[in-house]
């Protein structure tokens, strides 16, 4: 998330710089102070350079040599000296893409329980974090105290907090299967949760527990904005509680969520470490989630030509989604404004 | 705002995407030099129950080699998740260690980056000469027909260990000899209300030994001599169904380690919870575990019928370590002294010894610490009834794609899904096509 914070406020500032440069020429004299003009237009520029090169260091450039990759084949005859991998062309595209051959049959599956996956966790880390947020809002005894134990699961280091779930889920003694089936007597048999078609649920639960701190986080920093008259207002005309809700909580925190949607989405989407912690390098079919899968296709099977073009596909994919959602909600909220 | 918000949201989406990917990596031509004669790293596999306690082995070594060469040796044990991964970045960018651990099965895979020194002649002459070391582990260091990718440094070899008190209980004289001894043990010990075999259900490595051994039994390989993928032969289903039927039909193996990966049925013998572990050289690990070497006891692993030997009598794959030079190093004279001095008859009792494994070296196995009877079962095994997995580029494929299978067969019988002749051929087909085709 840095670079995205960081880029806003870096070509922000050279905007605002240009302007005040502007402001001031016209009193300025020409000729000696020439110079000085391009040295005041061109400070701006000197200082982001260092963040420029960073950038293009830290991300750009391995980004192009990914793209680069996904068009030889890498494999673990040539990865000493990858110069040498022979150009393949479109090949690990049309191999990734061919969905009535194996690889391209399951990077499909792959991709569908992803999405499955993302749009369920997504709704349910809002759902919950948006509850919580509301139910926190009034002041009561000890608030603090739950809003801090509340965030203890986004605080916690991912490996240690997910190892802790894999001990939890299983099979012989696990905790889940112990109060599922030998206290409540809820299933006939003790469950399978790492292996199987459970896994689903398994990997489901874990990434809302880990997700929904954070949109509370977010829902309660974007309740804090919302006029205590509002609210008033609408009591005094009758609104009930969910009214309130419904016409006042919501549309004010529009813009918030506009934003944790989306980078709930997009950190759901890509999560590796999750699944990777919980079922390792060979995921179950039923959570087989393309962050892995692509792991697997390039670093398991020693063919990282075929894993970044499947990495490029995936790029491509986001990038669309991430445009489509975004025209959507300014368009949505430009009406909305109006 | 809007374009500035959008290309922000484009760059973010685009980096948290390619993290994903695998980026980045030089590369390095060059071959190696001797340009640092006083210096060697060296990447150490975990082969004690921790990596202090291999630090602790291996750091007198090589303050003794630096007493003898004046060279320093860095030393670095890298656990057994990350080994492989390392090696590859290390492949990739050119950077690596001077001397480095690899697992025996891996050699051929790695020999195909072109990374790791060929040990032709020349080379080996420097270290003694070829014969010093045992066949069988010979054939785990590389394609055959072309100079090995490393030398042999530890040998290990699956055996049987069983719980002596659980068998007494049951009434059992002695360890079965054969699959169906095993399978009629396994009711006595089952009424008895004890597990019977420990498997590491999904671990793909582990599966792959245990089929690649099954296989050998029904007369089945997993690749044409050529080096092409044939995994859907009679006898290749017939060996995973029979496996897998452990667990599915002749219930010996508890449903539960369908999901075990992280040598948690090593624990379940070492607590007495379970009769029998097929397992390579677990003495060390059981002795940390706080099993005593008296509460058990060591036999072959079973076999269809008949005594262990070659052919279908094959009983355990090769297992062990291999020691390899990085072709890179910027210092391939000590490196080369460095092996010579850890494949010396003297320092191979040390280590072997201290790992509860077998000297690949032919004098050094004859000395009387390899004598106690759990070390003749494994050596005897080594000797006699053991095969090298696969020596084949493509090997490490094969362990990901088939060893999958055979964790999702094991999730099958565990479901109380029927594992049939065609579900396992089934599986088998999907895991061939995922294999390189070039």
């Amino acid at each position: 998330m840095s670079t995205g914070t960081n880029m806003t406020t870096t070509t922000a500032s050279a905007d605002t710089g240009e302007r005040t440069v502007r402001k001031n020429s016209p009193g300025a004299a020409r000729g000696p102070r020439r110079t000085g003009r391009i040295r005041r237009i061109g400070l701006p520029y000197l200082l982001l350079l260092p963040a420029l090169l960073l950038e293009l260091l830290v991300h750009l450039v391995p980004m192009v040599i990914g793209i680069v990759m996904s068009f030889k084949e890498l494999t673990q005859f040539y990865i000493r000296d990858w110069g040498t991998a022979p150009w393949s062309g479109f090949d690990n595209y049309k191999v990734s893409l061919d969905f009535n051959a194996p690889v391209g049959d399951a990077l499909l599956h792959s991709f569908l329980v992803t999405v499955g996956f993302t749009l369920l966790s997504v709704g349910l880390c809002w759902l919950i974090g948006t509850a919580a947020a509301v139910f926190m809002q009034d002041t009561f005894r000890g608030r603090g105290l739950l809003r801090a134990l509340f965030l203890v699961p986004y605080a916690l280091p991912v490996y240690a907090a997910v190892i802790t779930w894999v001990f939890m889920f299983q099979h012989d003694n696990g905790l889940v299967n112990h109060v599922l089936h030998d206290q409540l007597h809820l299933t006939d048999k003790p469950s399978f949760w790492l292996i199987g078609d459970n896994s689903f649920v398994a990997l489901l639960v874990v990434s809302v527990w880990k997700g929904w701190p954070f949109a509370f986080l977010i829902v309660m920093a974007g309740l804090q904005n919302i006029p205590k008259e509002l609210y008033e207002a609408a009591a005094l005309d009758g609104a009930g509680m969910l009214q309130q809700i419904r016409r006042i909580t919501l549309p004010s925190l529009r813009p918030v969520n506009q934003v944790l949607i989306l980078v709930l989405f997009l950190w759901t989407f890509n999560d590796f470490n999750t699944p990777y912690v919980l079922f390792g390098k060979a995921a179950p079919e039923a959570a087989d989630l393309i962050s892995v899968h692509i792991y697997q296709a390039s670093f398991v099977t020693w063919n990282f030509g075929t894993g970044s073009a499947m990495s490029v596909l995936l790029l491509l994919f986001l990038l669309v989604v991430t445009g489509v959602y975004l025209l959507l909600t300014s368009r949505g909220r430009k009406t909305a404004d109006v | 705002m809007r374009s500035i918000r959008a290309a922000a949201v484009g760059a973010v989406t685009m980096s948290l995407a390619l993290a994903a990917s695998a980026c980045g990596g030089g590369s390095s031509t060059g071959g190696g030099s001797n340009d640092s004669p006083k210096t060697l790293t060296y990447w150490a596999s975990n082969q004690g129950a921790s990596i202090e306690v291999d630090k602790k082995v291996l750091q007198p070594e090589l303050d003794k080699f630096e007493k003898q060469t004046g060279i320093k040796v860095k030393l670095e044990v890298v656990p057994w998740s990350d080994l492989l991964n390392r090696i590859l970045t290390a492949t990739t960018s050119g950077q690596g260690p001077d001397v480095l651990n690899i697992g025996n099965t891996w050699s051929a895979s790695l020999q195909a980056t072109g990374a790791l020194l060929p040990w032709d002649a020349k080379n080996f002459e420097k270290i003694g000469g070829k014969d010093r070391f045992v066949d069988s582990a010979l054939g785990s260091t590389g394609v055959e027909g072309k100079d090995p990718a490393a030398v042999p440094l530890y040998s290990m070899a699956y055996a049987l260990y069983y719980n002596k008190q659980i068998f007494a209980d049951a009434g059992i004289a002695k360890p079965p000899v054969t699959w169906d001894e095993l399978i009629a043990d396994g009711k006595k010990i089952s009424a008895k209300g004890k597990s019977v075999l420990g498997a590491e259900g999904s671990n793909l490595s582990e599966n792959i030994h245990h089929v690649f051994v099954f296989g050998k039994q029904h007369g089945a390989d997993f690749f044409t001599p050529d080096g092409k993928a044939d995994f859907t032969s009679d006898g290749v289903v017939a060996a995973v169904k029979q496996y897998v039927d452990l667990m599915a039909k002749d219930k010996v193996i508890p449903t539960g380690n369908a999901e075990y990966a992280q040598n948690q049925s090593v624990s379940d013998f070492a607590k007495g919870k379970q009769a029998m572990l097929l397992w390579q050289s677990a003495a060390a690990n059981l002795k940390s575990q706080g099993m005593s070497e008296d509460k058990y006891g060591i036999a072959p692993v079973p076999v269809q019928s008949g005594t262990p030997g070659t052919g279908n009598q094959v009983n355990s794959m090769v297992a062990g370590i291999n020691l390899a030079v990085f072709k890179n190093s910027h210092n391939l004279d000590g490196a080369t002294k460095f092996v010579k001095f850890m494949t010396s008859d003297e320092e191979q009792k040390v280590l072997n010894t201290a790992y509860s494994s077998i000297p690949p070296v032919k004098a050094a196995q004859e000395d009387s610490a390899f004598t106690s009877p759990s070390n003749a079962v494994l050596k005897d095994t080594l000797a006699k009834s053991a095969s090298a997995l696969p020596q084949v580029a493509d090997e490490s494929q094969f362990e990901t794609a088939v060893g999958t299978a055979v964790k999702e067969l094991f999730a099958d019988a565990a479901a109380g899904r029927p594992v049939t002749t065609e579900s396992v051929k089934a599986k088998l087909q999907k895991a061939q096509q995922q294999m390189p085709t070039k």
